[in-house]
C-alpha cells in the first residue's frame, strides 16, 4: 500500500475515532481474582467510562451504575490478554481478519490481543502499524500490534524500533523466523535496551530444522516424519540469554516455548537478574507427540508437539513461575494449507477458542494448579512481559476490561461455530471444563455467552 | 495408536495389521499362479498413481493386476495435472471419478496414501510412502523367507543399512516382530538413531556388519544413496569399509542364511558383487515373488479372496 495513502487513512481515523460513551456496569457478587491487585474473594466491580471505578465487598460499592450483571457463582477476572497471535492481516484474508480473529478472541475470554507481523507484507513500518490500529479494520477487543524486528523480517536489517514504538508497536520480532546472526541479535538486543522495546524471539535453530515437520522421536521415526530436535529450541534460548545478559536493560521474550532445555536457559537467565521472560501455549501443555494421529496436519505447528517429560516440565514451569504468560499462538490456516501431506501441510493452530478451558481442564483440575496462578497467566503476567499499561488489572483507573468465567462448567468444543474464519484446531470434539461468560472490553460488553 | 480410517482392503502399512490378516495375504498369495490367469478381477479398475520413480514395485503391481483380469490405468506425477499443481485429495476425486475401483499409490511424503485412504470410499493401496512404509514389500519379503525357513518365529535377522531413510525397514520391522522373528539393526549412527529401536519390542541395536551377522538367519541389506552419505561424518570408504556386505562378513552368518535385498542394489556399495549374485541371494527371487504377492493384495482389497 502506497504510505501516503496509508496516512491519510490514519489520519481521518483520528478524527472520527470518537465512540459512544459506555456508560456505566456493576458486576456483582462474583468472585473477583486479580493477582496484579492481589485479590481472590467475592466482590462488586463497578466500571465507568471506559475504567475500573470501584472495587468493593458486595454491596458496598459507593457509586451507582446504569447496568448489573449478576456474576454469582462466576469468576471476574482483568481481562485476559494474549500476547501472541496471527490475525492475518494484512494480506491473507482468507485465513482470518482483524474483524473475525478478534470475534473469536472475545469468545475466548481475550480483551486484548498482541499480533505478530509475519503477514503480507511484513508489518516492518509505522504506516503498517497505524493501519493495524485503524477503527476500519473492525476489532471488537484491543489490538496491540508487534512489529517486525529486521525488514522484511530477512534477519539482515533493523527496522526502525523507535518509529515503530510511537506509532504503537508492543515490541518486535521476525516471528515465524528467528533471529539467528548473532550480531543481528545483539543490535536488536542493544537497541531495544535503550528503548526499553521488549525483542520477541522464536527461538529455532533453523539451520538444522529444515524439513522437519514434528518432534524428533519414537513417533517421529514410526511415522517415517523428519525430527526437530529439543536443543534447536534451547540452543537459541542459550545463545540469547547469554546475549541479553550484555545489555543492561535489554528485555527478551521467549515466545512459544517448548522444551525443558529452553525452560532451564530461562531460569539459568532469571536467576541471573537477565530480563527474560517466556509464554507456552496450551497445546503445548496439553498434548505430546504421541497424539499425532493419521497425519492430521491439525498436530502440526512450530515450535511441534513434544514428548511428555517436555510437558511435565512445562507444566511446573507454569505453576512455580518460571512461565510468565500463556500465550495462544492462535495460527489460523485454510483448508487446503491444512487438509494435504502432512510434510507439505502449514504450520499453526487455532487457539482463541480452547485456550481458557485447556488451561482450566489442564491445569487446574488436572494439575491442581491454583485459580489465581492460571488467572495470572492470562493477565498480570502478559501485561508485564510486554508493559501493556492499565490492563491486565482491575486495579482503580485501569481500563475496564474484564472477563468472566465458570470454571467449573463442562462443555464440548464444536469447532464448526468457531467465529474464525478457520478451524485447524486439534481439539474438536474435546470435553472441557471451564467457559467463558463474558468478556468485557473498555466497558462494553463484547461476548456474551450462553 | 488406532487404525487409520479408510476403506475396507485398503492397504497402508504392516503396523496396524494383526500377525493373522498378514498370514492369510501369506497363503492366498501361494494359491496364485500369474502364469495362469484367472479373471478374479474381471471389469476391475485398477489406478497406479506414482509420485516417485520404481521398476521393480509398479511393475509388478501392474502384473499382478492383469494376471487377474483387471483393466490398469498408470498416472505418472510427471506429464499430469500433478505438475499444474492439483492437490493430492483432487487427484484422488478425480481417478475415483474416472472410475477406479482400487488406487495403488506410491508418493515421497510419508502418510500420503493415509490422506487419500480418508478421504476415498475406495481401498488405498500403499506402495511406498516416504520414510514410512512400503507394506507389500515386507509381505513378500515374509513370503520369500517362508519359501525357505519353516517359520519366522526366533529367526535371527540382520538388518543393515540406511535404516533411517528406509519405509522397507520399518514395514519388515513391524511385520517380523509380529512373529516373534529376532531382529538386530545394524549401520552408523546417522542411518541408525537410537531411537529405532522403539519401533518394535525387543529390537537390538549394533554398530559393526560383523556382529549384526553373527549367526543370522537372514541378512537384509538396504541401499545406500551416495548423497545422503554426503551430508554426514561417514565418508563413503568409511561406509564400505565398515557395513558393506562381503562374502567374508556373511560366512558369518549360519550357513544357511538368506542374503536380502529389497533392491534397486548398488553393488560396489552396500554389498559387493559377488554376494549379490551367491547362490544365498534371493535378491530376484524377491522380486518374482512380488507378483504373487500384489495379486493377493489386490484380490483381498477388492473382496476377490474367496
Amino acid at each position: 500500500m502506497a504510505s501516503r495513502a496509508l496516512a491519510a487513512e490514519v489520519a481521518s481515523s483520528q478524527m472520527t475515532n470518537n465512540k459512544s460513551k459506555p456508560g456505566s456496569l456493576l458486576i456483582r457478587n462474583g468472585h473477583v481474582i486479580d493477582p496484579a491487585s492481589k485479590i481472590d474473594a467475592v466482590m462488586d466491580v463497578l466500571l465507568r467510562d471506559g475504567h475500573v471505578a470501584e472495587v468493593a465487598l458486595p454491596g458496598k460499592t459507593k457509586g451507582t451504575a446504569h447496568e448489573k450483571f449478576d456474576a454469582k457463582g462466576l469468576v471476574v477476572a482483568p481481562g485476559f490478554i494474549d500476547i501472541h497471535v496471527h490475525l492475518r492481516e494484512p494480506g491473507q484474508n482468507y485465513k482470518e481478519s482483524i474483524a473475525t480473529g478478534t470475534a473469536a478472541a472475545a469468545a475466548g475470554g481475550f480483551s486484548s490481543v498482541c499480533c505478530m507481523p509475519n503477514t503480507q507484507p511484513v508489518v516492518d513500518s509505522s504506516e503498517w502499524v497505524s493501519w493495524l490500529q485503524h477503527p476500519d479494520r473492525g476489532a471488537v477487543v484491543n489490538v496491540f500490534p508487534i512489529a517486525a524486528a529486521t525488514k522484511a523480517s530477512k534477519g539482515a536489517v533493523l527496522t526502525d524500533f523507535r518509529g515503530l514504538q510511537r506509532a504503537g508497536a508492543v515490541a518486535v520480532t521476525d516471528d515465524g523466523k528467528p533471529i539467528l546472526g548473532d550480531d543481528i541479535m545483539r543490535e536488536t538486543l542493544r537497541l531495544g535496551a535503550e528503548l526499553n522495546f521488549p525483542i520477541i524471539q522464536h527461538a529455532e535453530d533453523t539451520r538444522v530444522t529444515a524439513n522437519c515437520s514434528m518432534n524428533d522421536g519414537p513417533t517421529a521415526f514410526r511415522l517415517g516424519l523428519r525430527g526437530m530436535k529439543t536443543s534447536s529450541e534451547g540452543s537459541v534460548v542459550e545463545r540469547d540469554v547469554q546475549l541479553a545478559h550484555q545489555f543492561n536493560g535489554a528485555r527478551l521474550h521467549v515466545a512459544h516455548l517448548s522444551t525443558a532445555d529452553a525452560l532451564k536457559a530461562v531460569r539459568r537467565g532469571k536467576r541471573n537478574k537477565v530480563h527474560v521472560t517466556c509464554e507456552v501455549a496450551p497445546h503445548h501443555f496439553t498434548l505430546t507427540d504421541a497424539d499425532i494421529r493419521d497425519y492430521d496436519a491439525n498436530f502440526k505447528m512450530n515450535p511441534p508437539l513434544r514428548s511428555a517429560a517436555d510437558r511435565e516440565a512445562l507444566i511446573v514451569a507454569l505453576g512455580d513461575g518460571t512461565v510468565d504468560a500463556i500465550a495462544t499462538d492462535h495460527a489460523p490456516h485454510a483448508p487446503h494449507e491444512k487438509i494435504i501431506e502432512f510434510e507439505r501441510a502449514a504450520f499453526g493452530i487455532t487457539g482463541f477458542d480452547t485456550a481458557v478451558a485447556l488451561a482450566i481442564t489442564r491445569l487446574n483440575v488436572g494439575a491442581k494448579i491454583p485459580l489465581a496462578r492460571i488467572v495470572e497467566l492470562f493477565t498480570a503476567g502478559p501485561a508485564r512481559v510486554l508493559s501493556l499499561t492499565g490492563h491486565g488489572t482491575l486495579a482503580r483507573g485501569a481500563h475496564a476490561d474484564v472477563t468472566i468465567f465458570d470454571a467449573k462448567k463442562r462443555w464440548t468444543y464444536d469447532a464448526a461455530k468457531s467465529r474464525s474464519k478457520s478451524h485447524n484446531t486439534p481439539f474438536d470434539g474435546w470435553q472441557l471444563t471451564g467457559k467463558v461468560v463474558s468478556t468485557i472490553v473498555s466497558g462494553r460488553v463484547v461476548y456474551s455467552g450462553d | 495408536m488406532t487404525e487409520p480410517k479408510a476403506a475396507r482392503g485398503s492397504l497402508l502399512g504392516i503396523e496396524h495389521l494383526s500377525a493373522s490378516e498378514i498370514m492369510s495375504i501369506l497363503q492366498l498369495a501361494k494359491r496364485m499362479n500369474p502364469r495362469k490367469i484367472r479373471p478374479l478381477l474381471r471389469n476391475k479398475r485398477v489406478l497406479l498413481l506414482f509420485y516417485e520413480a520404481s521398476t521393480r514395485t509398479r511393475s509388478s503391481f501392474e502384473v499382478a493386476a492383469k494376471s487377474m483380469g483387471a483393466m490398469t490405468t498408470l498416472v505418472l506425477s510427471s506429464g499430469s495435472s500433478i505438475e499444474k499443481g492439483e492437490s493430492l485429495l483432487d487427484t484422488g476425486y478425480t481417478l475415483r471419478a474416472v472410475g477406479a475401483d482400487l488406487i495403488v499409490i506410491r508418493h515421497p511424503s510419508a502418510g500420503a496414501p493415509q490422506l487419500m485412504a480418508q478421504h476415498l470410499d475406495i481401498p488405498v493401496v500403499n506402495a511406498g510412502d516416504g520414510m514410512h512404509e512400503h507394506p507389500t514389500q515386507a509381505l513378500l519379503d515374509a513370503y520369500t523367507i517362508l519359501r525357505h525357513k519353516k517359520t519366522l518365529k526366533g529367526l535371527q535377522v540382520a538388518i543393515v543399512g540406511d535404516i533411517y531413510h528406509s519405509r522397507v525397514a520399518r514395514s519388515g520391522v513391524h511385520l517380523l516382530s509380529k512373529f516373534g522373528a529376532k531382529i538386530t539393526l545394524c549401520g552408523p549412527q546417522e542411518f541408525l538413531p537410537e531411537t529405532a529401536a522403539t519401533l518394535a519390542p525387543g529390537l537390538h541395536i549394533v554398530r559393526t556388519a560383523e556382529e549384526a551377522v553373527h549367526g543370522a538367519d537372514i541378512v537384509m541389506v538396504l541401499r545406500v544413496q551416495k548423497e545422503r552419505l554426503a551430508g554426514t561424518k561417514i565418508s563413503l570408504q568409511d561406509y564400505i569399509a565398515r557395513y558393506q556386505m562381503t562374502m567374508a562378513r556373511l560366512k558369518l552368518a549360519k550357513k544357511d542364511a538368506l542374503l536380502m535385498h529389497p533392491g534397486p542394489i548398488i553393488r560396489g556399495l552396500e554389498l559387493t558383487w559377488e554376494v549379490a549374485d551367491c547362490p544365498q541371494s534371493a535378491i530376484v527371487e524377491e522380486v518374482r515373488n512380488g507378483v504373487p504377492v500384489r495379486m493377493a493384495v489386490l484380490a483381498k482389497a477388492l473382496g476377490k479372496a474367496r
